[in-house]
Parts: C-alpha cells; structure tokens; sequence
C-alpha cells in the first residue's frame, strides 16, 4: 500500500466506526500519529516506557500448551502450573490464568475439583494474580447438550414467542453457572473472574453475565473482568433490558456503562477486524471505538487484541509489525489502562 | 502474539511492577491511579515501574519476589504476603493456603 492508501483507510476505519456508533471520529492529529506509527519501517514497535500497562488474557498459558488455532496454542505438553511460571518469569505477563480448555462455565463444573487442584498448584508457585476465565456460552444449553430448545431452529421454524421464552429462561441457567464455579474457585484463592467472550449468543449472554456480576459481588467481593465477544450485542431477544436499558445493540461505549452498574473491576472491549478490509483500516476503527469506551469508563479499559479483534489481522500467526504496531497505537491513541 | 503484545507495550510483570499494577487495577483502578498508588507504597516514582534494573533492586529489599530463583528470598505465598502488606491490599490466596 502507498503512504495515500494507508492515510486513507485510516479514515475510512475511523469514519465507519464514527457512523455505525454515533460517535466521534479520530482527530486529525491522532490519524497522522497512527499514519506515522503504521508507516516506520522497522519490525518491533513499542511505547516509552513510562506508557507501558498491563495484560489480563482469557488465553495466557493456553498459548504454550493449546493446540488449537483459536488459542493461537503452540501445543508443547506442558502443565497448566510450568506454563503459568514460563508466561510469568520468562515472558513477563503481569497476570497468571487458568481456564479448563473447553472455556464454558457449564462444562467446568464436572470438572470443578481438578480445577481447583491445578489453581492450587498456580496459586503456590507464581506470584501474580490468578484470573479464572471462561464463557457464559448459552449454545451450550441447547438439546443434547442441554434441556432447551435450541432457540434458532423455534424462530426459524416461525416460533417467535416461543423462541424468546426459552431465551429468557436460558439467562438465568447461565448467570447461576457462572456464579457457581466462581464461588468454588474463589475458595482456593483465585483472585479475578474473566467472563469472557461475553454475549457470544447475543443479548442473553450479556444479560446473564451482568446478572452474575451482580450477585458474585454481593456474595464475594470477588474482582471480575468482563470482556467482550464482539463490539455489537446482537438482539436474539430483542427486548431484553438491564437497569432499564436495552441491551440489543450497544456498542462497547454503552456496554462498558452496563458492566460499571453491574459492578465489573476490568472491561475488555472487542472491536472485530474485517477480513475483507486492510490493517490500517481495522486498526483506525478499533482505536476510534476502544477511545469512546475509555472515554466514558471510570474502570480500566483492556481492549481484546487477539487473532481477529482490535484491529488484529485474522491470522493464526499475526505478523510481529502487525501486532506491535497496532498494540504500540492502542496504548497510545486510545487511552487504556492494559490489554 | 502475547510476546509481541509485551515487547511492545507491556510493563512485563514481576520483571517490573506489572504484577503490582495489575493487582491495583482488579480493585476498579484506572491505570494512572494505579500506577501512583503502587508507586506511593514502593517508595519511588512512577517512571521507575517499568525500569527492570531499579525494580529488581526494590523487590529485592522488600522481598516481594524477583524474576530470578534467589535462594533464600521470598517466593510463592511468602513474597505474596509480602506483597497484601507492602500494597496494604488483601490476597485471598494468602489467608486461604497460609
């Protein structure tokens, strides 16, 4: 691309995530500090050191031993607690993880002993804070692998009320998972909740999330990071309201003011890449929504970064300049506290 | 990725004062409040946070643990108990597997 064809994406990634979020663009000046970022010619780019922030993951030692491409897993057979001591000391992550692979709070619970047993293990050997992360995942409680309804095939099949009452009725299943495993792990140690990839199945996903939040804060004072599984919350329901607000629709500016009221420690914003779209142009729209969000946040902002969000390309192995430069434009043009 | 994301904007953890920071910014902390109230308790200034040299040097007085395996220094539960008292924050883990 010439230095016109990147400037001019640029605006254009600005410009859509200004329109489809009714918010403001990117200055001009903060577009030629990302033109100048994105145009240097060398491999690694960085921050000063003075503007350097911390990493929370929903991923962490799944990177070494995870084997599948989501995880971006290099699949060396290691263990949960060597692995956390590797990303700790050798790569110097600021917080360690653990996540059973499967990563939805259902399935954890037949596993919930192993679990705890393995955080242990982390919790004696590292020295960071340990997040547990896992999904809310409301496909998960479709038949056969769960008692409802799958609430697609009802409305596709012309269902529509049905369809939405065996939604509604899915929240609730969810939020009470993810209340359940977080108390057991909580009672070993562990010190933040990620629900991760939050409203993956639309507003319901949202809604049992906020609603989990809620209760786990009440019941345990636990610090809870919320991050995101996309920058719009699809309305499969359509109706469904926390606090008096519609959750169908928002955008991370306005669903970072739903986690606040839920009581979430730490958002984590996706902004998604479009394939058929160029780096620059994906990098100056995550940046112009991730900004808005950090704008009105009064908590740390932690925008995902991994393959295919936040402005990274969708690729198994993402370029060194590629995630570098996008990771050193974040931290400087959209004012977050960590990724 | 995750190295990349660290080479180019990370604090990088117990090699610095990432660990600590983040510890501040799970209680709701925005990362400049953080950044201040972790280095109020450590006794220096924010832009030494992310100076490798000086931290290692500061852990090691105040025991809270290194990157490196030094005999006989904190590690584990003992240097995060070093840590709950040095940050004055509770680490449940510390209080649970004592």
């Amino acid at each position: 691309m010439s230095k016109e064809d990147i400037r001019s994406d640029i605006e254009a990634g600005c410009n859509d995530a200004a329109d489809r979020g009714k918010i403001s663009a990117l200055s001009e000046d903060a577009q030629e500090r990302l033109l100048e970022i994105l145009i240097a010619p060398e491999r690694v780019a960085s921050v000063e050191p003075e503007d350097t922030v911390v990493f929370s993951t929903d991923n962490g030692y799944h990177s070494l031993y995870g084997n599948f491409s989501e995880a971006g897993g290099v699949g060396i057979p290691i263990d949960s607690t060597t692995a956390n001591m590797l990303m700790e000391r050798a790569f110097g992550f600021d917080s360690v993880f653990y996540g059973w692979l499967d990563f939805s709070f259902k399935s954890s619970k037949a596993v919930i002993t192993q679990q705890q047993q393995e955080i242990e293990s982390i919790l004696t050997n590292t020295l960071s804070p340990l997040i547990y992360g896992a999904m809310p995942n409301l496909g998960g409680y479709y038949k056969p692998d769960g008692p409802f309804d799958n609430v697609g095939d009802l409305m596709a099949e012309g269902k529509i009320l049905e369809g939405m009452e065996t939604y509604e009725k899915l929240v609730d299943h969810a939020k009470n998972d993810i209340v359940w495993v977080s108390e057991q792990v909580t009672r070993i140690g562990t010190e933040c909740i990620n629900i991760d990839t939050t409203a993956s199945a639309g507003d319901g996903g949202f809604l049992s999330s906020l609603k989990a939040c809620e209760e786990l804060k009440k019941r345990t004072g636990l610090s809870i990071e919320m991050g995101m599984a996309s920058e719009f919350v699809m309305g499969i329901h359509g109706g469904l309201e926390y606090e008096g607000n519609v959750l169908a629709g928002m955008y991370p500016h306005k669903q970072v003011e739903m986690a606040e009221k839920a009581g979430v420690d730490i958002f984590g914003p996706v902004v998604n890449t479009n394939t058929r779209k160029s780096t620059p142009w994906n990098i100056a729209r995550a940046i112009t929504f991730t900004l808005e969000c950090s704008k009105v946040a009064n908590i740390p902002i932690h925008p995902n970064m991994g393959m295919g969000v936040g402005g990274l390309p969708m690729a198994e192995m993402p370029p060194v300049d590629a995630v570098t430069k996008a990771s050193r434009a974040m931290v400087e043009l959209a004012e977050v506290d960590g990724i | 990725m995750t190295v990349a994301h660290g080479m180019a904007s990370g604090m990088h953890g117990v090699r610095t004062a990432g660990d600590l920071v983040m510890r501040m910014e799970m209680k709701g902390m925005r990362l400049g409040e953080a950044k201040e109230y972790v280095a109020g308790k450590l006794g220096v200034g924010v832009p030494e946070l992310s100076d490798e040299y000086r931290m290692k040097e500061v852990r090691e007085e105040l025991d809270i643990g290194t990157v490196m395996a030094m005999p006989g220094a904190a590690k584990g539960l003992r240097a995060k108990a070093n840590i709950a008292e040095v940050l004055d924050i509770k680490i449940p883990c510390v209080d649970i597997l004592r």
